[in-house]
């Protein structure tokens, strides 16, 4: 395979604008975020040029690679820390550096009066440099590190505000359900090395059909958990609307366009696990289409303009998710989806940044009204980005979303109906949650509170989002004129012929039942808050299904129920056998050995019959743990 | 005389130093010892860039006649194992001593003594890894708890004595049995006409033993290492004397000393007894399960920082024996390296809590709130030694913690798979002080605290370096220790178990 020399710039530069900016402490705010931003769009620079040296090599050279050492090397254990671009990859690099840049330039001025500014950007370099191993390293071990990486980035800019401690607890929420993902991801490693002895992608490739279709699925369905955790997926997915706690560039470049789809990532990486497993393909293909709905219906009922937005966002990579469930015509659509959707959601996220902006923080939709007047910048590309959201054709999302549909009505039988029938009730819901964001926000009537003074954000701020927009409008059709990002990423998976896979419905038929639902879906929304009074504080004689939707379908009521009650009433439990039975078996026992006359009294007071009987149960519950963890 | 010997002598020679001072002048006494602990800590990095990886056999050994009658030598030697420990042992030194630059203020004699103390201590320390006769390692054994029990008890806080004691009889409990294990161990090797306490000759030993023997000599040797590791359930004293040492005094308790304990596991259960071993292999990696689950559901409850990082030690040390009796080569190697960046990680968890502790004159969690805005280097360095403790990868103790879960998964699944959750509990053990202590509004009586000054950035650097360089370049130690767990393993006749793919093939 060919090899490159300069892949590590492109994690190293981000790298080590990070370090300066922590370790140059203080002397560093003046310039900090400067040159933060500048290598940032240095490693954008790398990524270009590696695309134009990709482009110039014939297909099945593409991929280059880069070995940088030895990492681990314990008997059969060899993990080297090298690096791999190839076509699914650079999608990842170029759209991770450049929204990434769009978004360090859009911070310099959001981020202006935080006297924090230069820690705010030595974190986003350092997210960008995590996010680029994950995305280049060239086994799970290294994207592992990546995959932590980020995890910490994202712990880091959630909390940039922890002196308050909801924000400080939202941190803390979203690193501890990632690491129950990354448990996953551990698992995932364990299996594929005792069974397969490797952990590079290309080894485990090359070696999965010799593996028992039982291990492949567990790896691919531990694998599942993992992208779960990360990217926000049911049932790992309560942590996300928290994570709004950020400021609001990081919601839009971790939590909508780049970190929170690296589940979308591993499991379109880990292709040839799914394509043996059946099993864990199914699993994938339900996850993403619980979550679509599920993340759908939370957006209904959210006043919260980014925890509105964080919903669709877990609904969109639902859909993601489930394209990655649907083989090789799903990849491509999965990938083209997320390329899309980094574009839109993230200027969708950056104009949410504006409209707070201009309203002193304010994030309550219900005090928001008529600011198209107001901010028409900021109301065109937020509507650029509305527009390819919800599907509407020439804009992006219509040739992914549409593509999604198509193919999950392709999976054949009763699968496709449901899978199709979900991503179409998805599409609608998603019309009336988008459209209801808009109306509130734009055009509907004024509902500010009295010392609102509405106005356009700064150039820095809105030049990022107009480039943005261009790529709501215009990706999609690029990507899809004469199956361009098919035929890029084909080889990555092994596919090279064009497709012809049995049809259920016309392209056509799909796409106008697409349409049909998302005009059900903004009408619905233009009837209720168009064409109606909208209450400036939210209603509470609700439907139990809009109650239950502002709840968040009772996710953190069930984790609570569940897990922190159970995990309290365990620790509790440990603790008390560890001063009542274990120190105070210790200190009867020194007493025994110190007294040696009493010993007889203490048989009578029962002292040595309940230490017996307490050996005895030890012991009959320790055989059992031996017989359990030896299997 | 080999440089070996001499490393062990330099503190020594140092601690006569200290003694001849005027005691009045403590500040020349504290200059002599640090400089007396970094001539010791280069002399051992010297030596270690002198040590051939590839050769197994036990390098600049030196063997002299002590007690003839019974066949005891005075002999020492190292191998990667005892290498790496006594590396960690040498660097950590020097940066307590001048983390806890006034530890011994506190304390119930002179900082003299606090000195003599220490560096005596660091003489035992290098001397246990040392030591290839078992009789001599024994006697160090059993003599390093004296100066440990005099810094708990002379110079620790709250109920130090009574910890001190705790400490004390639960060790010399397990030194007992010990001792009677050597002196069985002598009995046989006399049976078989050769009595012997070289640990190279002992490896031979077992071919004659009767499994009862075995199982009977094995349990004396490895009850005394579980109570020093600690093991669970023999774990109740540790948490307590953490609380009542010092900070400086807990990295060497927790850092070092407690590693003999795995140490001997490897050094001597495994090496003599290897059929015992695979006997009580079962037992053993339930009660490290055990350990590494039960740990950490302490933690996450703990209210005191010192009980905290006692009790994620006690989750560690569930690791280390796991990855030891999991009997694979990257189970091995991960264990030892464990072993080399727990030192580090808990070293820098204590160091700092112990300036957090020292500058509130609490060590209550509760009584901490807001830092990261008050002291930001201090509280960048708690959260940095609190990422290291849950092992996030990119820093060292994810190397090692990770070898150990897949060394142990191709072995025990269940194991592996139940210590997995492991990770999960040590993010909340980890998150949960982290907010409580440095996110937040500032708590009162925290507005003023001072950041770290110019002595503690120094101390504090090194030990961050060691964790952030091993995590991404582990390969220097890791070339070092393979070489020996692969020894160990083959002489014990153990292999790492095929990738599953290729049975019945």
């Amino acid at each position: 395979m060919t090899t490159s020399s300069s892949l590590v710039y492109l994690i190293a530069l981000p790298l080590f604008g990070a370090a300066t900016l922590l370790l140059g402490g203080r002397r560093t705010d003046k310039w900090g975020h400067l040159l933060a931003t500048a290598l940032s769009a240095s490693s954008f620079g790398v990524g270009l040029y590696q695309l134009s040296q990709m482009l110039g090599r014939a297909t099945e050279n593409r991929a280059v690679t880069q070995k940088l050492f030895s990492w681990i090397s314990v008997g059969d254990f060899n993990v080297d820390a090298s690096l791999l671009l190839d076509q699914l990859s650079i999608c990842f690099v170029l759209l991770i550096t450049g929204v990434g840049t769009l978004i360090h330039i859009y911070s310099i001025s959001y981020m202006e009066h935080d006297e924090n500014r230069r820690r705010f950007f030595a974190y986003l370099n350092l997210f960008i440099s995590a996010m680029l191993l994950l995305v280049l390293g060239d086994s799970y071990l290294n994207l592992y590190v990546g995959w932590e990486g980020v995890g910490l980035a994202s712990y880091l800019l959630i909390g940039f505000w922890n002196q308050k401690p909801a924000y400080a607890t939202a941190s803390k929420k979203a690193f501890v359900m990632n690491r129950v993902g990354d448990m996953g991801l551990s698992f995932a490693i364990m299996i594929a090395f005792a069974t397969l002895g490797t952990t590079s992608f290309a080894g485990v490739s090359e070696h999965a059909h010799h593996a028992s279709e039982a291990a492949l699925t567990a790896i691919g369905i531990m694998l599942v958990v993992a992208a779960a955790g990360k990217s926000a997926q049911f049932p790992l997915q309560a942590w996300l609307g928290d994570a709004m706690a950020g400021p609001t560039p990081v919601s839009a470049l971790i939590h909508a366009a780049t970190m929170v789809t690296a589940g979308v990532y591993l499991i379109v990486r880990s292709h040839f696990i799914f394509e043996a497993a059946p099993t864990a393909q199914l699993v994938v293909v339900i996850v993403g289409a619980i979550t679509l709905i599920f993340g759908a219906l939370i957006g209904t009922a959210k006043d919260d303009i980014k925890k509105a937005l964080a919903a669709s966002t877990m609904s969109q990579i639902g859909y993601m998710i489930l394209a990655a469930g649907l083989g090789p015509v799903g990849y491509v659509f999965a990938i083209m989806h997320l390329l899309t959707h980094g574009f839109f959601k993230a200027s969708m996220f950056l104009g949410a940044g504006s409209v707070m902006h201009g309203m002193n923080d304010e994030v309550n939709m219900r005090k928001f009204g008529n600011l198209r007047k107001f901010m028409p910048i900021t109301f065109v590309t937020f509507g650029l980005g509305y527009l390819a959201i919800i599907g509407v054709p020439p804009f992006a999302g219509f040739y992914s979303k549409d593509g999604i549909i198509e193919t999950a009505f392709n999976a054949g039988g009763l699968k496709g109906y449901l899978l199709g029938g979900t991503a179409l009730l998805g599409a609608a819901i998603t019309a009336f949650y988008m459209s209801r964001v808009m109306i509130l926000t734009f055009t509907s009537k004024a509902r500010w509170d009295d010392d609102a003074h509405p106005h356009e954000s700064p150039a820095l701020m809105w030049v990022p989002i107009a480039i943005l927009s261009i790529g709501s409008v215009a990706s999609g059709f690029l990507f899809t004129r004469g199956d361009a990002l098919a035929n890029w990423l084909n080889p990555v998976f092994g596919e090279h012929g064009e497709h012809h896979e049995a049809h259920l419905f016309e392209p056509i038929v799909v796409s106008a039942m697409a349409m049909t639902a998302v005009v059900i879906g903004v009408a619905i929304a233009l009837m209720k808050y168009q064409f109606a009074e909208v209450a400036g504080v939210a209603p509470e004689n609700v439907s139990i299904f809009t109650r239950l939707a502002r709840k968040d379908l009772g996710q953190d009521a069930f984790n609570e129920a569940v897990f922190m009650r159970t995990g309290q009433v365990v620790t509790e439990l440990a603790e008390k056998v560890d001063v009542k039975v274990i120190d105070a078996a210790v200190h009867g026992v020194g007493r025994m050995a110190i007294g040696s006359g009493s010993i007889l009294r203490r048989t009578q007071s029962g002292f040595a019959r309940s230490y017996a009987a307490l050996i005895l149960v030890g012991s009959i519950v320790l055989l059992l743990g031996i017989w359990v963890v030896t299997q | 005389m080999s440089s070996l010997v001499t490393l062990a002598l330099l503190p020594l020679l140092g601690a006569v130093l200290v003694a001849v001072l005027p005691s009045s002048n403590e500040l020349r006494i504290k200059q002599a010892a640090l400089g007396t602990t970094l001539l010791t800590a280069l002399f051992g990095i010297l030596l270690a860039t002198q040590f051939v990886a590839s050769d197994t056999a036990l390098q600049f050994a030196q063997k002299n006649e002590w007690i003839p009658s019974f066949a005891i030598n005075f002999s020492v030697g190292v191998d990667g194992l005892s290498l790496v420990l006594i590396l960690m042992s040498v660097v950590l030194t020097p940066i307590v001593v001048l983390a806890g630059w006034h530890e011994s203020e506190g304390g119930r004699w002179s900082a003299k003594v606090f000195y003599i103390l220490i560096l005596v201590l660091e003489t035992m320390m290098i001397g246990v890894f040392a030591a290839t006769d078992v009789f001599l390692f024994y006697v160090i054994f059993e003599a390093m708890l004296i100066p440990v029990y005099f810094l708990i008890g002379g110079y620790g806080s709250g109920e130090r004595a009574a910890a001190a004691v705790k400490f004390l009889i639960y060790s010399l409990f397990g030194g007992l049995l010990m001792l009677a294990s050597i002196i069985g161990i002598y009995v046989v090797s006399s049976n078989a006409g050769y009595a012997s306490f070289d640990i190279t000759e002992l490896s031979d030993l077992h071919t004659v033993m009767s499994s009862t023997t075995q199982n009977l000599l094995f349990l004396g040797f490895f009850i005394a290492f579980a109570i020093k590791a600690p093991l669970w359930p023999l774990h109740t004293w540790l948490p307590d004397a953490a609380k009542a040492g010092t900070p400086g005094t807990s990295v060497l308790l927790l850092g070092v000393l407690d590693k003999v304990g795995t140490f001997g596991m490897i050094r001597y259960c495994i090496t003599i007894f290897p059929d015992a071993s695979k006997t009580f292999t079962p037992l053993i990696i339930t009660l490290s399960v055990i350990s590494i689950v039960y740990g950490a559901f302490l933690a996450i409850r703990a209210t005191d920082f010192k009980r905290l990082i006692a009790y994620t030690s006690i989750s560690h040390f569930g690791f280390i024996t796991m990855g030891i009796f999991a009997m694979t080569s990257q189970g091995h190697s991960g264990a030892t390296l464990y072993m080399f960046n727990h030192g580090f990680s808990t070293a820098a968890l204590f160091i700092v809590g112990g300036w957090m502790i020292s500058r509130r004159g609490s060590s209550t969690i509760a009584d901490f709130g807001g830092l990261q805005r008050v002291t930001p280097v201090m509280a960048w360095m708690f959260f940095i030694a609190g990422m290291s403790s849950l092992a996030l990868p990119g820093l060292s103790s994810f190397v090692s913690e990770f070898l150990v879960l897949v060394g142990t998964y191709t072995r025990y699944p269940v194991a592996a798979v139940i210590a997995t959750f492991g990770i999960v509990l040590a993010a909340l053990y980890i998150l949960i002080p982290v907010q409580r202590a440095l996110h937040g509004p500032t708590t009162p009586g925290n507005e003023n605290l001072k950041d770290l000054n110019l002595r503690e950035k120094i101390t504090i650097a090194p030990v961050v370096a060691v964790i952030v360089v091993l995590g991404f370049y582990p390969s220097p130690l890791l070339n070092i220790i393979n070489p020996a767990a692969t020894h160990v393993l083959e002489k014990a006749g153990f292999s790492d178990p095929a990738p599953t793919m290729n049975a019945g093939k």
